[in-house]
């Protein structure tokens, strides 16, 4: 189930650490820019694949106010609760 | 305490530096003395072979589009010094969109004073914030940038990527904003060519608009020249095409051409063509000549299509990593930044000049050494610049 805020940020953890650059030691309150060195195009294309998982589209202007992990997943609760 | 203004270019004066201490030259600030003609330029005072514009037809050197700048600039002066809706209309202005309209086969045409602007100033007045925008994830910054200023809900599909668009559609059904599919015909980093006949066939099912930036392909690809829409027959289906004056034309500008009658409201709330300089006479006059020379002269097409896979077949035969589409636009994909800045600056002293673009700006965060041929290009000379590269791949390992 990857329904509320705690599964997809798990998912979204699990997602990230498939990646060998990411640091070990991410937590949901990571920040994917500063912590992960993600640029604006590798935070794009990471979402992307969450996207597909998820069955849901994120609009571009909803990562700006995204800094961690955990609000991430908390955008994508959100829109999968509106989209349902 | 505030924030200095520069306090947040902190991170890219590091990697500026760092750039810098690795490259004899900035590779971003390179100057050509001047040009010799289409193909050869004096850049830090040698002949260099020129394989980093995007004049794929050599018009910018064209001697009637000069002949017909002088004349508009003896006979109307340099300027308008001042935007078509608030200071006028010059004549050449309209004869520039009716003769579009006519290449195009569209009932009208608009046009821009940059290409920038006329993405920027299409896009924003074809959507507000109630909408939403497809995109495809590789689009040039003026998609991104059109987009953000329209306020619209921007989603990125996967590049080149029908199905990927196709679900991305599929999600927004419920939406009760307008929507719009914007894909480019020749993507401009790497040549990648779209399918834009199966856009069209899910634009179709869904009813979704599609606007397509031919930009990189106009003059370039198809019978006459009109682009990827018009090699792929789809062209009727095509709501709005948006391109630029600076790469086959040789000139600067850009333009959007399409068979809505609302074009005329699009001048009312356009704000990058309401709120700046429409284009000077001059240029107006060498574009017009070009657009001639694009209709006239169908042999520049097919030069360029043969220089393109001659030098598409140079790279593939020296064991460099290229897209496999055959366009103008070739870029050779390496592994990481210090090699790119090792082999643009071996190619450069060795009088080769080709664009080095970095991640973020490149596709799969890989750097790229972009090349564009044009239809000026003898064969002799993408020989050379194939065996240039040829040799720098063996120095460095790459091939």
């Amino acid at each position: 189930m990857t329904d509320n805020v705690a599964d997809i940020s798990q998912m979204i953890l699990q997602k990230l650490l498939e990646n060998p650059k990411v640091p070990r030691d991410i937590t949901g309150d990571s920040r994917i820019v500063e912590d992960l060195a993600f640029d604006s195009l590798a935070v794009m294309n990471f979402v992307m694949e969450i996207e597909d998982t998820l069955d849901v589209s994120v609009p571009l202007d909803k990562l700006a106010d995204i800094r961690t992990i955990n609000d991430l997943a908390g955008c994508l609760q959100a829109i999968k609760a509106e989209q349902a | 305490m505030s924030a200095g203004l520069f306090d947040k270019y902190a991170t890219l004066r590091g990697n500026y530096e760092s750039l810098m201490a690795a490259s004899p030259r900035n590779p971003f600030g390179v100057v050509i003395e001047r040009p010799l003609s289409a193909t050869v330029g004096i850049i830090e005072g040698r002949e260099t072979l020129l394989f980093g514009t995007n004049n794929y037809l050599g018009l910018s050197q064209s001697n009637a589009a000069r002949d017909a700048a002088i004349h508009a600039a003896q006979t109307m002066g340099v300027g308008t010094t001042g935007s078509r809706i608030a200071n006028g209309t010059f004549g050449l202005h309209q004869k520039l969109e009716h003769a579009l309209a006519k290449v195009f086969q569209r009932k009208h045409a608009m046009i821009f004073s940059t290409g920038y602007q006329a993405n920027l100033g299409t896009i924003s007045a074809l959507v507000n914030k109630d909408d939403t925008l497809f995109l495809d994830a590789d689009s040039h910054a003026s998609i991104y940038d059109g987009a953000r200023l329209s306020g619209a809900q921007i989603i990125r599909f996967r590049h080149n990527d029908p199905a990927d668009l196709e679900k991305r559609i599929a999600r927004t059904s419920n939406s009760t904003g307008a929507r719009l599919i914007i894909a480019e015909g020749i993507y401009s980093m790497t040549g990648n060519i779209a399918p834009l006949k199966e856009f069209v066939e899910v634009k179709k099912r869904h009813n979704v608009p599609l606007l397509v930036d031919e930009a990189h392909s106009f003059g370039v690809l198809g019978a006459h020249g009109r682009g990827v829409a018009e090699m792929q027959n789809c062209e009727a289906d095509i709501d709005f095409i948006v391109g630029t004056f600076s790469k086959s034309l040789g000139t600067v500008g850009g333009y959007c051409v399409t068979n809505h009658d609302e074009i005329d409201l699009i001048r009312l709330c356009s704000r990058p063509y309401m709120f700046t300089a429409s284009l000077p006479p001059e240029i107006i006059a060498a574009t017009l000549a070009a657009l001639e020379e694009i209709e006239t002269k169908p042999e520049l097409r097919e030069k360029l299509q043969k220089n393109a896979a001659r030098l598409h077949e140079g790279f593939k035969s020296v064991g460099l990593n290229t897209s496999n589409f055959i366009s103008p636009v070739i870029a050779v994909t390496l592994e990481d930044i210090p090699q790119a800045l090792a082999f643009w600056n071996a190619l450069l002293a060795a009088g080769v000049y080709v664009n080095l673009s970095l991640p973020p700006a490149t596709p799969d965060n890989r750097p790229l050494l972009r090349c564009s041929v044009m239809a000026a290009h003898s064969f002799d000379e993408i020989d050379r610049a194939v065996e240039t590269f040829g040799t720098i791949a063996k120095e460095l390992q790459v091939a």
